[in-house]
């Protein structure tokens, strides 16, 4: 049994407002993933996460806790959450992901700086101004909350002297680029995936991969954003074999992952649906979204999931050593070889 | 059940935003593809929104939230209904006004 929508909506709804993310996590953990990489801190171009990768982890922790507590009594005491947690932030007692959790998604904002460094491009990071964008609050309908978030956002980047941002995810992309021009006037900020920025600029990939991989086009990004081809041609280039699944680009079907934070029973049914479609072509498929990327993954039933960052990183790092033998190491990355 | 116009809560629709429900033709490429197989949206509700039926938008709350905003109605739909948004919006206006 769902919990009460009205609630569950109104309690992210009450933390854009009040703390500034759906669910907010403090700036050590959100900004973690960059300790090693020293960027510069602002600049005209910024790498933009939105957090969206950094949260999934603590996402997760909460829709398990939705699941128990959905199913019992206590669901009617939402409201009652709701008031508390308006005092106290709740996520911050309840979803307490592991290290090797958190670890496992910062490693694509990772992954995504150490690529714009190596195709050359120039930007700087907004550490503790990097702020949640507002996707799933504008998805749910909390269009006042997420007008006066996207003006803080906005004044943020203003202050920063930002002029254009390099997004890593689709829905952080969607907002920027699509949702705020419709919120917020003179709003005239350039957003590129990183994709984008890569397909166009080309990255040295050194180390190509050899395989077969299935791609899983996320809604936002195909029918949202119309970015299609960037990842592809990326991959082409990288060495990789690109099969398109039943339904991909224009057409490409819901991994259910919109749905979790309410439905986690019909997201992971729909998740099943698309694991199937996506198993028929290939063993491993890698997606561009993180909720795409959780979703399918709980449905995964032996099929590999991986984020494309993960492996275009590993097709654009230097050279393997020779082994003893004088043959290179073989290209990491693919099951099934 | 009749379709009683209620202009008061049309109206109150309309000023969320954008709602082009009425643009919707009612052909159903919309129900046959949907990922979710959500049969109501967009044809019944959107009836539903556009003649202020409010009892009927509320009892269909979950079908509004169960959306996956994912757009691959739109894809399909040929008199290019932002079915998306105005499910959107619909949101919007249940958070609003109660469940």
């Amino acid at each position: 049994m769902p919990l009460p929508t009205r609630d569950v909506v109104g309690i992210l709804a009450d933390n854009l407002r009040i703390r500034g993310s759906v669910l907010p996590i403090p700036a050590r953990q959100a900004t973690r993933w960059a300790r090693d990489l020293d960027l510069p801190r602002g600049g005209e171009t910024v790498l933009y996460t939105g957090l969206m990768y950094q949260l999934i982890p603590y996402i997760e922790r909460l829709v398990a806790i939705e699941q128990l507590f959905g199913n019992s009594p206590l669901a009617r005491l939402t409201g009652v959450g709701r008031r508390l947690n308006r005092l106290i932030n709740g996520v911050a007692f309840v979803a307490r992901p592991s290290a090797s959790e958190r670890a496992e998604y910062d490693r694509v904002p990772a992954n995504v700086a150490r690529l714009l460094q190596r195709a050359g491009v120039q930007f700087g990071y907004l550490y503790e101004d990097d702020l949640y964008a507002g996707a799933l609050a504008h998805d749910l309908g909390a269009d006042d909350v997420v007008a006066s978030h996207a003006r803080k956002v906005a004044a943020l980047l203003r202050k920063h002297r930002v002029r254009e941002v390099i997004t890593i995810d689709p829905h952080t992309t969607n907002m920027l680029r699509s949702v705020y021009p419709t919120l917020i006037e003179d709003y005239d900020l350039r957003v590129r995936s990183y994709l984008e920025v890569l397909a166009e600029r080309g990255l040295p990939f050194e180390s190509p991969l050899a395989g077969k991989v299935v791609v899983h086009d996320p809604c936002v990004y195909a029918r949202y954003e119309n970015m299609i081809e960037p990842p592809r041609k990326l991959l082409a280039e990288a060495g990789l074999e690109v099969v398109e699944p039943q339904n991909s680009g224009l057409l490409t079907w819901c991994c259910g992952g919109p749905v979790e934070a309410l439905y986690p029973a019909k997201a992971a049914a729909l998740a099943a649906v698309r694991v199937a479609q996506l198993r028929e072509v290939a063993p491993d498929c890698l997606t561009m979204c993180p909720i795409c990327l959780v979703n399918l993954r709980k449905s995964a039933d032996g099929m590999r999931f991986r984020d494309i960052s993960e492996y275009l990183i590993e097709a654009s790092a230097p050279p393997p050593e020779t082994c003893p033998t004088g043959q290179p190491d073989p290209a990491p990355g693919l099951s099934g070889r | 059940m009749s379709a009683l116009v209620v202009a008061q809560v049309t109206g109150k629709l309309r000023g969320l935003g954008p709602i082009d429900a009425d643009e919707c033709m009612n052909c159903g490429f919309c129900s046959a593809i949907c990922p979710l197989g959500v049969d109501v949206l967009p044809r019944r509700l959107f009836r539903y929104a556009v003649f202020g039926m409010e009892q009927q938008v509320r009892a269909e709350s979950e079908a509004i939230f169960s959306c996956l905003l994912c757009r691959a109605c739109e894809q399909s739909c040929p008199a290019g209904v932002h079915i998306t948004e105005n499910v959107r919006l619909l949101r919007g206006w249940l958070l609003r006004e109660g469940r």
